[in-house]
């Protein structure tokens, strides 16, 4: 026993460096589950102030490009008014039912998506394992596994929501992934990140069938339960083949610019319960099955 | 000013521009992100003790990580250097003139140019080559672009540590016994 505490007390510099490094490894592989329960409250209101009053004096240079993305944008909605469409035959009637909340505050039952907007305060792009940082938290209805999509097409997902603050997995981490189609073929795939440039991201084993040129736009697809479909991921940039596989990889310009991005649309998809109740009790009953 | 209020100061100082500015720089190429803020650890007095040098580095390290919002990653490179620190000086400081008494903290005064340049070198390398391998942990990169992106932050950083001695000169008094 006491040789024990001799050993600690001679090595005690050795094994404290020991145990620190220990703690940070963890910490950074434990990424999600560990941070969430220690520091996201505190930490991020303090981080998420001091990004808020450095990002005021950013913005002011951004001013330019911000207005042209947003008149850009409202042209996009300008075209699917109602009033822009007339037929000649007056029997024939369009409407667009576009109200989120009904009178009882609940939402309506044939809304999927809610949008939410929220200023960017915080963005990273030269590591690994980028996050950005939205002035719009848990008050203001944001949860976490919502889906962040800018004026441009896919940002990210939140993954960390404070009270008045969130954070963003952003489409550049290594851990991120979208599930996308081609937009002329239909296929599908997968786009992640091989973190090497932050202006491209990767769209590994397309089949040949695809039919893939340069320039062709990749959108969400239909099946995620927290993208809504359509919207724009990435440009094909270059296609490489794969001859082992026989498959391409596609390396793709991002739809959104990193470098600029200001504004973001945080996306509630309201119907994902149910959704993802249907696919676990189907997982269990194929489970049964098998046994 | 108190030395302690000094390095308060000088620690927050050191994280701010490291995440509010250098890590903001648009990156001119992939290999390419300037690091200083672990310099506040090359700044600490001779003789505070292993223990402190080591929390002081894990505390300097998370609070860039708060930011980042990578938990660890900052931080286990500055515990390693704040750990490897002491040896390095040992080898580096001529015992018989025993600097360690006569000055307060390492620098080019109290060391010298070329074991200051040692001293900087060997331990801004340690903390990229860690960080940079915690970073491609995951990834089945090549071991080239490994060695290539430690190299070029190794360089940058090292420029910025050497500009950072040049425009802000810590003037440091010749300690003697007899004062």
């Amino acid at each position: 026993m006491r040789n024990i505490f001799l050993f600690i007390r001679r090595y005690f510099n050795l094994l404290l460096f020991l145990v620190l490094q220990a703690f940070c490894i963890y910490s950074l592989f434990r990424y999600n589950r560990f941070h969430e329960a220690v520091f996201s409250g505190m930490a991020n209101a303090i981080t998420g102030k001091i990004n808020e009053r450095y990002n005021d004096v950013e913005y002011y240079f951004n001013l330019k490009k911000t207005n042209e993305q947003l008149a850009k944008e409202n042209a996009r909605l300008y075209n699917q008014l109602r009033s822009n469409t007339e037929s000649p035959d007056s029997t024939l009637k369009v409407f667009a039912d576009t109200i989120v909340v009904d009178t009882l505050g609940t939402k309506r039952a044939n809304i999927k998506y809610v949008w939410m907007e929220a200023k960017v305060v915080g963005n990273t792009i030269s590591s690994q394992f980028n996050t950005l940082m939205l002035h719009r938290g848990a008050n203001q209805g944001v949860k976490k596994d919502m889906v962040v999509v800018g004026p441009d097409g896919v940002v990210g997902t939140i993954t960390d929501v404070g009270d008045n603050y969130s954070v963003v997995m952003s489409l550049l981490h290594r851990l991120h992934s979208v599930p996308v189609k081609l937009k002329s073929t239909d296929y599908s795939g997968t786009v992640k990140w091989d973190g090497v440039s932050p202006m491209y991201v990767n769209m590994n084993d397309v089949p040949k069938e695809a039919n893939v040129k340069v320039g062709d736009t990749i959108l969400t697809n239909n099946y995620s339960t927290r993208f809504p479909a359509e919207i724009p991921v990435g440009y094909v940039k270059e296609i490489i083949v794969d001859k082992t596989r026989g498959t391409y990889n596609l390396k793709l310009r991002t739809a959104t610019n990193f470098y600029t991005i200001e504004y973001a649309y945080i996306v509630d998809n309201v119907q994902k319960e149910e959704q993802l109740k249907l696919e676990k009790e189907n997982k269990k009953r194929t489970q049964l099955q098998q046994q | 000013m108190s030395r302690l209020v000094k390095n308060m100061i000088r620690f927050a100082l050191f994280v701010l521009v490291q995440a509010l500015i250098l890590n903001n720089v648009p990156p001119l190429h992939r290999f390419i992100t300037p690091y200083l803020y672990f310099l506040f650890l090359l700044w600490m007095p001779f003789n505070i003790s292993r223990p402190a040098l080591l929390f002081t580095g894990l505390a300097l390290g998370f609070s860039l990580d708060f930011f980042t919002k990578t938990y660890g990653l900052h931080a286990a490179p500055c515990v390693l250097i704040a750990y490897l620190r002491p040896f390095v000086i040992n080898v580096l400081i001529n015992r018989r003139e025993s600097t360690e008494f006569n000055y307060v903290a390492p620098s080019i005064t109290s060391m010298g140019w070329v074991p200051y340049i040692v001293y900087v070198l060997v331990l801004t390398a340690v903390h990229h080559g860690y960080l940079v391998m915690l970073e491609w942990l995951n990834f089945a990169g090549n071991f080239w672009y490994f060695i290539v992106k430690v190299l070029a932050t190794t360089g940058i950083s090292f420029g910025l540590i050497i500009i950072t001695e040049l425009v802000f000169p810590r003037r440091q008094k010749y300690r003697t016994n007899t004062a």
